[in-house]
């Protein structure tokens, strides 16, 4: 019963997402709300960790596997994809990998100043 | 036989779930990034698919109960953000000026491109959410006017991007702290490009997830404003 009652858990904050969403019409999905709302009341300790833990978890692990159908849709969307298949995919592959280097050396960079600044502090 | 394919309620989520089998024996096989076992099970779906001519309604019948599964896990992606309260606490600095650096890179980049190509408004627009998980993009893009099919094809393209390179990336740019790793991953390539961090580290793991939020909220802002640029 441990299992179900932790999935259970999560369905709940789940299903109060979509309601917040209901009632707070932004461009947000109901999954972010719920998100926000999760990680709002592990902070208030209404929900514990232990309560959703090894079902979070697992959800967490199998995260790929969800995304099979959606990559599967291609598929069906690949009439319209191929008029501007070439700039599309460009476009798609350079911004991808600029994104990351840009996040990932400002905040390296961030991080490494913060760093020596703790450090002249000491 | 084709009553069977077209009213079972099982059989498109046990073929996608022997794909990804397939996937993972590729990938321990030959230890390839390229082999990722999310990109092999697509398309090994869909070569499944086309060979035996189902259509992909008959099969998302029943594969749509693993897509029903993604809110639940997205939601659940605040739990190992939980236990990482004290990295976030620490770092929050570095850590939104890195997400919002990214989403400028993302924006800018993108409209550069689309200057260089001469792509129409629409098409623009399409391309603007495309590093941002589906549920948010789809509305940005409907928002601004886009075609929404194509900007959730494209999400999907940019997520399966990320999952595959994100190792490779981090080792030749020489991104070092865990922290920056996770946070260009869920910048780039949003929960697609998540459950590859959660397999590189905990750390990783919750700061893809961090970014994937505050990634898709500056990008509903960023997005509007950078729509009027073409």
């Amino acid at each position: 019963m441990k299992y179900m009652r932790q999935f259970g858990i999560i369905l709940g904050v789940t299903c109060a997402g979509e309601l917040m969403k209901y009632f707070l019409p932004l461009p947000i999905p109901g999954s972010i709300y719920g998100l926000l709302l999760m990680f709002v009341l592990l902070l208030a300790r209404v929900i514990k960790v232990e309560h959703v833990k090894e079902v979070g978890e697992f959800l967490i692990e199998i995260m790929p596997l969800m995304f099979i159908p959606a990559g599967v849709g291609l598929m069906a969307s690949w009439g319209e994809l191929q008029e501007f298949l070439v700039p599309l995919l460009v476009i798609t592959v350079t911004t991808t990998f600029i994104v990351m280097f840009v996040t990932g050396k400002v905040t390296d960079f961030m991080m490494d100043r913060k760093g020596k600044k703790e450090e002249e502090e000491n | 036989m084709e009553n069977i394919v077209l009213n079972s309620a099982t059989l498109g989520f046990v073929i996608s779930l022997l794909a990804y089998e397939i996937g993972l024996a590729a990938q321990r096989k030959w230890k390839k990034a390229i082999l990722n076992p999310l990109l092999i099970s697509i398309l090994l779906v869909i070569g499944v698919l086309v060979f035996f001519h189902v259509d992909y309604d008959s099969y998302n019948a029943s594969a749509q109960y693993l897509s029903y599964l993604l809110t639940p896990a997205t939601v659940c992606l605040a739990i190992p953000l939980y236990i990482q309260l004290e990295v976030l606490k620490k770092n929050v600095v570095a850590i939104m000026t890195g997400i919002l650096s990214g989403v400028l890179a993302s924006l800018g980049s993108i409209f550069a491109m689309a200057m260089a190509f001469g792509l129409s408004h629409r098409e623009y627009v399409t391309l603007l959410p495309k590093s941002i998980t589906t549920a948010i993009g789809m509305g940005v893009s409907e928002e601004l006017g886009g075609y929404v099919t194509i900007s959730v094809a494209i999400i999907i393209i940019t997520g399966v991007l990320g999952n595959i390179a994100a190792e490779s990336v981090c080792k030749f740019f020489r991104i070092r702290h865990a922290v920056s790793r996770g946070l260009a991953i869920g910048t780039a390539a949003h929960a697609v490009g998540t459950a590859k961090a959660m397999e590189m580290g905990e750390v990783e793991g919750a700061m893809s997830s961090l970014a994937i939020v505050v990634c898709g909220l500056c990008t509903v802002v960023g997005a509007s404003v950078f729509a009027n640029f073409m």
